[in-house]
C-alpha cells in the first residue's frame, strides 16, 4: 500500500437490501488514491458510482473489505466517528443543494460553522473572499434563486473548498450545466485543487472534462475494470 | 456556559431565516400560535372571573378570620353552628372582636315584575360594620327598622325601576315569605353561581323574616383580630380551642372554599379547562403543520448539511430555534388581542376578568409547551435526511 495513499480501497463489496432481495453492486473495489491526484471515475448508469462515492465520503456504512481515508478505517466506524470523517470532505453534488433561505456569502459559510473553529468575523472573510475566487465577487449576497446554474453551482464549488478540505468528492457536478459553464466550473475546481493540494475524485459521463484527469478509472458492474493514466 | 454563548453567536440563525424567508408560512403559524393563545387567554379568563365572582360577598366580609359549620360547603349550604362560639373564640389570644351574620335563601318578589326568584338574604348586627362595602355601611341605621333591607344594584335580572327609585330616594316594598319588606339603600356585589343578588338587613329583621331559625345557630362568625396577630398563627389556635362543632378558616381560605367548590363540584372547571386544553391542541396541530411542511421542503438542505458533517442535534436545533420563535413572536399579537377582549368582556358583562401577571407567564409558558411539542413531533422527519441520498 502506498505511503502518501489519501484513499485506500482493499477488496470492498457492498450489497444493497436484505435476505431475498439483497443484492451485491460492488466487487472486489480495489484502489488508490494519492495526495494531489484528480481522479475521474466513469461507467454505465446503475454500475455503482456514486455507491462508492458515498462510501467513501462516509455518507453510508461500509459493509466488508478496507476502506482507509487519511488514515482512517471506515469499516466498523461509529456513527459519531462517520460524521468526524465527513469534515474531512468537500462533496459537489449534481443539484446544488444550496440552502434557499441562505445567501450566497452564509451558505458558503455553513462550509466553515460545521468546524466550530472559527469567529463569525473570520467566516465572513473567508466566505467572501472564496466566492471571488469562484468569479462571484459581486453575487455575495444574492439568493440561490436569483442566481443561474453555472452560478449556483459555483457557490456550491465555494461552500466545498472554503474549508480547505483534504478530499473533494463531485458526482457529475457539470451534469447540470451547458458546455461552457461545465468547462468553466471544472477549470475551477482543478485550479483551486492545485492551489489547495486536495485530491479529488470526480464521477462523471461527460467525455469533454476528461483531460482534467490525472487518472481515469471505468466502472462496470460494481467492478472498477481498469485503471489507465491519462496521456 | 460562556463557550455556549460564543457558540450560538457563531451560529447562522437557521431557524430564523428559514422563518423569515417564507412569509406566508410565517404568517400563518403566527395567526395560528395567536389563535390558540387567545382561545386559552379567554377560557382562563372566564374561569377565572366566574369564580371570582362568586367570592365577591366573601371579599367584601370585614374580618381577618371566619368561623363555620364543618357541615358547610359552600354559601347555598353553609349550614349553621353555635352563636356560644363566637364568645369562645374570644378567649384566643390576638382575637379582638366576634360577630355574627345569619345567611338564608328565600324567594322574593320582583318589584317590578312581581315574579318569584330565590334571593341570599344576609343578617348582620348594624352597630358593627361587618361589610367593606359603603352602600351598606351607610345605611346601618336605616336597617334597623323593621322589615327594612339593602339591595345589591347588581342583581341579576330586571331591577332596572327599583334601581332607579331607590336612587332617587324612594323606598319600594316588596314580599318575602309573605312579610312585606322595604328596600332602603343600594350596595354593589353582584350575582354568583349561588344567588342572583343579596339582600342585608340587621340580624333582628333576619330572624322575623325566619321565625323558624333559632338566634342561637349562626351561620358565620366573623373574627377580627388585634393589630399585628398573624391570622394564620389565629386560626390554627381557634381550631385547637374550639370544639369539633366549627372550624375556622383565614379570609383567603374562606374565599377559596368557594372557589374550590365551585371548581370539584360543578362541571365548570372541567368545561374551562377542556376549552384549555381545545386551544392547547389547536395551537399544536397548527404549528405542528407548519413545522412539519418546513422540514418537508428543507429535506434536501438537511441531508446536505449531514453529508457535510453536522450532527442530529443541529438539525434538531434548526426545528426547535423555529418553534421558539413562533412562541414567542405569536405570543405577542395572542396576548395584545386577548387584553383588549378581557376590557370588552369587562364593560359587556359586569364579569371581574382580569389578566393578572401569574396568568400571563402560564400561558407564555404553554405557548412555549405548545411550540416545543410541536417541534418534537416535527422532528421526527428529520430522520428521513440521509446523506447517502443526495448525490
Ligand atoms: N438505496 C439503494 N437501495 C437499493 N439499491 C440501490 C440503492 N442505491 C442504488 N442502488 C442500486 O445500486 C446500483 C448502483 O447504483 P449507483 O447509484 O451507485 O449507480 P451509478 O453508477 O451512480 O449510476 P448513475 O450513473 O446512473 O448515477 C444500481 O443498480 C442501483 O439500482
Ligand atoms: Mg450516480
Amino acid at each position: 500500500m502506498n505511503e502518501e495513499s489519501v484513499i485506500s480501497i482493499t477488496g470492498l463489496d457492498h450489497y444493497f437490501g436484505k435476505g431475498q432481495l439483497r443484492k451485491q453492486v460492488l466487487f472486489e473495489i480495489n484502489l488508490n488514491i494519492a495526495a494531489g491526484e484528480i481522479i475521474l471515475m466513469t461507467g454505465p448508469s446503475g454500475s455503482g458510482k456514486t455507491t462508492l462515492l458515498t462510501l467513501v465520503g462516509a455518507l453510508r456504512a461500509v459493509q466488508c473489505g478496507s476502506l482507509q481515508v487519511l488514515g482512517q478505517e471506515l469499516c466498523g466506524a461509529s456513527k459519531g466517528k462517520q460524521v468526524q470523517a465527513r469534515r474531512n470532505n468537500g462533496y459537489i453534488f449534481q443539484a446544488h443543494n444550496l440552502h434557499r433561505s441562505l445567501t450566497a456569502m452564509q451558505n458558503v459559510q455553513m462550509g466553515l460553522e460545521v468546524h466550530g473553529s472559527f469567529s463569525s468575523r473570520e467566516m465572513r472573510r473567508r466566505s467572501v473572499e472564496m466566492l471571488e475566487q469562484v468569479g462571484l465577487g459581486d453575487r455575495v449576497h444574492y439568493y440561490p434563486e436569483d442566481l443561474s446554474g453555472g452560478q449556483k453551482q459555483r457557490v456550491a464549488i465555494a461552500r466545498a473548498l472554503v474549508s480547505h478540505p483534504r478530499i473533494v468528492l463531485a458526482d457529475e457536478p457539470t451534469a447540470a450545466l451547458d458546455s461552457k459553464s461545465g468547462r468553466d466550473v471544472v477549470n475551477l475546481m482543478q485550479r483551486l485543487a492545485q492551489e489547495q493540494g486536495c485530491t479529488i475524485l470526480l464521477v462523471t459521463h461527460d467525455n469533454r472534462i476528461l483531460d482534467i484527469a490525472d487518472r481515469i478509472v471505468h466502472m462496470e458492474d460494481g467492478k472498477l475494470a481498469s485503471a489507465a493514466a491519462v496521456p | 456556559m460562556f463557550s455556549l454563548i460564543k457558540k450560538l453567536a457563531r451560529r447562522t440563525p437557521l431557524g430564523w431565516l428559514q422563518l423569515s424567508r417564507e412569509k406566508t408560512r410565517f404568517l400563518v403559524a403566527l395567526s395560528g400560535i395567536a389563535f390558540a393563545d387567545i382561545l386559552i387567554f379567554m377560557q382562563l379568563g372566564f374561569e377565572g372571573a366566574l369564580y371570582e365572582s362568586n367570592s365577591r360577598l366573601h371579599r367584601s366580609l370585614n374580618a381577618d378570620v371566619i368561623l363555620i359549620s364543618p357541615q358547610g360547603r359552600n354559601l347555598v349550604n353553609i349550614s349553621t353552628f353555635s352563636r356560644r362560639r363566637i364568645y369562645q373564640a374570644l378567649d384566643v389570644p390576638g382575637v379582638k372582636s366576634t360577630e355574627a351574620l345569619y345567611t338564608n335563601f328565600a324567594d322574593w318578589k320582583n318589584p317590578e315584575t312581581r315574579k318569584k326568584t330565590s334571593i341570599l338574604i344576609v343578617g348582620t348586627n348594624p352597630n358593627h360594620q361587618a361589610f367593606n362595602l359603603p352602600g351598606v355601611n351607610a345605611n346601618l341605621e336605616k336597617i334597623k327598622l323593621p322589615d327594612t333591607v339593602v339591595f345589591d344594584r347588581a342583581t341579576r335580572g330586571e331591577y332596572a325601576e327599583t334601581i332607579a327609585a331607590l336612587e332617587a330616594g324612594k323606598t319600594p316594598t316588596t314580599e318575602i315569605e309573605r312579610r312585606t319588606i322595604t328596600l332602603h339603600g343600594l350596595f354593589e356585589v353582584g350575582a354568583s353561581f349561588a344567588t342572583d343578588g343579596t339582600l342585608i338587613t340587621s340580624q333582628e329583621n333576619f330572624l322575623r323574616l325566619f321565625p323558624r331559625r333559632q338566634t342561637g345557630a349562626i351561620s358565620i362568625g366573623l373574627v377580627e383580630l388585634e393589630a399585628g396577630a398573624d391570622p394564620t398563627q389565629v386560626t390554627a389556635a381557634l381550631n385547637a380551642h374550639l370544639p369539633e362543632d366549627v372550624r375556622a378558616l383565614t379570609l383567603e381560605e374562606f374565599i377559596n372554599f368557594e372557589k374550590d367548590y365551585w371548581a370539584k363540584n360543578t362541571s365548570i372547571g372541567f368545561v374551562f379547562r377542556l376549552g384549555t386544553m381545545m386551544g392547547f391542541i389547536v395551537g399544536v396541530i397548527l404549528v405542528y403543520q407548519v413545522l412539519s411542511t418546513d422540514v418537508n421542503d428543507h429535506m434536501a438542505e438537511y441531508a446536505t448539511f449531514k453529508a457535510m458533517g453536522y450532527r442530529d442535534w443541529y438539525l434538531l436545533g434548526i426545528v426547535f430555534e423555529e418553534a421558539i420563535i413562533l412562541a414567542l413572536v405569536g405570543f405577542i399579537p395572542g396576548f395584545s388581542i386577548s387584553l383588549g377582549l378581557y376590557s370588552m368582556t369587562r364593560k359587556a358583562t359586569n364579569l371581574p376578568i382580569y389578566l393578572t401577571m401569574a396568568r400571563v407567564i402560564f400561558v407564555l409558558a404553554l405557548t412555549a409547551i405548545m411550540c416545543s411539542l410541536s417541534g418534537a413531533i416535527a422532528t421526527r422527519r428529520l430522520q428521513a435526511a440521509d446523506p447517502a441520498d443526495i448525490f
